[in-house]
């Protein structure tokens, strides 16, 4: 019996298969497909302050082995959050992780303060990388001081685990990555998406309603595999990978590179029961090359 | 419920050079279907085609239990769905969003433009086992464009509309005389087309304060709430199409 529990810092999954934001809901969207509670962990969809709307549609453009989305922190605001979606989903089997998001460092202490007091949310993700919204956002994750100061604020306002997310539309990576291991983070996950765009050239126009939008799918996986990488060997804290990942090999390859967990995104579209499929997968592929524990595969690159 | 199986294909065949019926043979008892509602095809193997592809359940024969497709060729997706034959079978998302609200007066008219009368055929169905006899108004370019009329026939009294008069009336469907009469007849109008089409309906619907209900078909990524990406501008906010559409009361549409 292999074992694939692992740990982020104090935050303990029974397997290193999470969901990643905006891809999941707020797990029930899933509940008719399998068990959720399998599931290393959820990340919910992105939370604010104050409800938001998000962009107006189109927010969506298929790509060559990949899309566009352009959502833009749609949600009800936090205390709608706490109010009525918490206590449908705390009681879980699995880790339900809150990704916040604010306009101000203000707003993410405020949103933070408040997830801080649910016994059942063990962790937060600080989304420092969303390419869809004007204020804020991946505007906090592409410098380094700034990164930096976000992350210190919520650190101070948020006693469980504190998981920063990081952009991919940085020079280097590695900078950012240590800014926020610096300023107290217990772990990083990346990558969100890539800002692209997608054209109609017949009407001249751009499909998205807000022109760019972030890219997701197999199409970043190098990208983010290669940054997964790179972050590994600058910080000390675990990182979470993400990017692409479609199936079984996807997975291992970023736990191979260094990711201590991964979350799946895009692919929960295409497939909803492809994370207990990864779940299985890894398990299989333990098995085979006789390895006991996932930890040994963390970081375990031949060069 | 929402269900994820693998179908087998039970019959694909071509109405005209660009439409085919998919049928589908469900690999168990299917659950019940309702008018409007919909399912996300998984298409495979092919590069450019990375996302499923949702369509209108067209039709569905508990007997035989299968389920069957009004599809268009418009690009790779639908090109590779014409292409399954009975050795194939196919990943299916179903049965996904809301139905159309049945009628509280007889007197209803559908109106179909294009493959927009693909989610109408179940509706008749279900309008006429209700005991309600339905007028459909079904609106194309040309005679090659008005299919699956005999299909209709079995539930609705048949209007027809072309662009180049080869069949029915000439005109779109919005110039059709039972729009021009002093006393439209009609309590409730269902409908299904281009989406200036069904503005155009709306519109009149609103402005005769008749109930009209629309079907839209936004571009969607899972078809089941996650993505947040299919949505429509509503009074109560931005709704996704996919799970409290894709029919929506034309009341609450900012049309």
């Amino acid at each position: 019996m292999v074992d694939l529990k692992i740990k982020i810092q104090k935050l303990e999954l029974k397997n290193p298969v999470m969901t990643a934001s905006g891809t999941f809901g707020y797990g029930e969207e899933y509940t008719d497909f399998f068990d959720i509670s399998k599931l290393g962990g959820i990340i919910v969809k992105g939370i604010t302050i104050k409800p938001r709307e998000g962009n107006p549609y189109p927010r969506m453009a298929e790509t060559a082995s990949g899309m566009l989305n352009a959502v833009g922190l749609q949600n009800k605001g936090v205390d709608y959050f706490i109010k009525n979606i918490y206590p449908e989903i705390k009681n879980y089997d699995t880790n339900i992780i809150v990704n916040i998001n604010g306009s101000t460092i203000e707003e993410y202490i405020q949103v933070a303060e408040k997830i801080n007091e649910l016994d059942k949310i063990p962790a937060i993700e600080l989304n420092i990388s969303c390419p869809n919204v004007k204020e804020g956002g991946m505007a906090f994750g592409t410098s380094y001081q700034s990164a930096k100061a976000v992350t210190e604020a919520v650190r101070k306002a948020y006693y469980k685990t504190l998981i920063v997310k990081l952009s991919p539309n940085v020079t280097d990576i590695t900078e950012i990555a240590k800014s926020v291991e610096g300023a107290g983070a217990d772990s990083i996950s990346l990558i969100n998406t890539l800002l692209g765009m997608a054209i109609d050239a017949e009407t001249r126009k751009p499909v998205l309603s807000t022109i760019t939008g972030g890219l997701s799918g197999p199409a970043v996986k190098p990208i983010a595999l290669r940054m997964v990488w790179q972050v590994y060997n600058s910080v000390k804290i675990p990182v979470i990978g993400l990017g692409g990942i479609m199936n079984t090999s996807d997975a291992i390859e970023f736990i191979i590179a260094g990711a201590s967990a991964i979350q799946v995104g895009t692919a929960n579209f295409i497939d909803p029961q492809i994370t207990v499929k990864i779940i299985d997968g890894i398990e299989e592929y333990l098995n085979k090359h006789k390895i006991d524990s996932i930890r040994e595969l963390v970081g375990a690159l031949n060069v | 419920m929402k269900k994820i199986q693998d179908f087998n294909i039970y019959a694909n065949h071509r109405l005209n050079y660009e439409t085919f019926i998919l049928e589908l043979k469900a690999p168990e008892k299917l659950p019940e279907i309702f008018p409007g509602q919909f399912a996300q095809l998984k298409i495979n193997n092919h590069p450019q085609v990375f996302l499923r592809r949702p369509f209108s359940i067209h039709n569905v024969d508990y007997e035989k239990n299968t389920i069957s497709f009004f599809i268009k060729i418009i690009g790779e997706g639908t090109r590779s769905l014409q292409k399954l034959n009975k050795k194939n079978s196919i990943n299916v998302i179903y049965p996904l969003g809301n139905s159309f609200n049945l009628p509280k007066q007889n007197n209803v008219l559908l109106v179909g433009g294009g493959t927009g009368v693909a989610p109408l055929l179940l509706l008749s169905k279900s309008l006429k086992n209700n005991n309600i006899s339905p007028v459909i108004l079904i609106g194309g370019r040309s005679r090659n464009d008005i299919l699956q009329i005999k299909e209709f026939e079995k539930y609705c009294k048949v209007l027809i509309t072309t662009e180049d008069g080869t069949l029915g009336e000439k005109g779109l469907v919005t110039q059709h005389s039972v729009f021009q009469t002093d006393k439209f007849p009609f309590k409730k109008i269902y409908t299904c087309g281009p989406e200036l089409m069904m503005k155009a309906i709306g519109k009149f619907a609103k402005k005769n304060n008749i109930e009209c209900e629309v079907s839209l078909e936004n571009t969607m990524a899972c078809g089941f709430g996650a993505c947040l990406c299919c949505v429509v501008e509503t009074s109560k906010g931005n709704k996704c199409v996919c799970t409290e559409g894709p029919v929506f009361n034309i009341k609450y549409l900012k049309w």
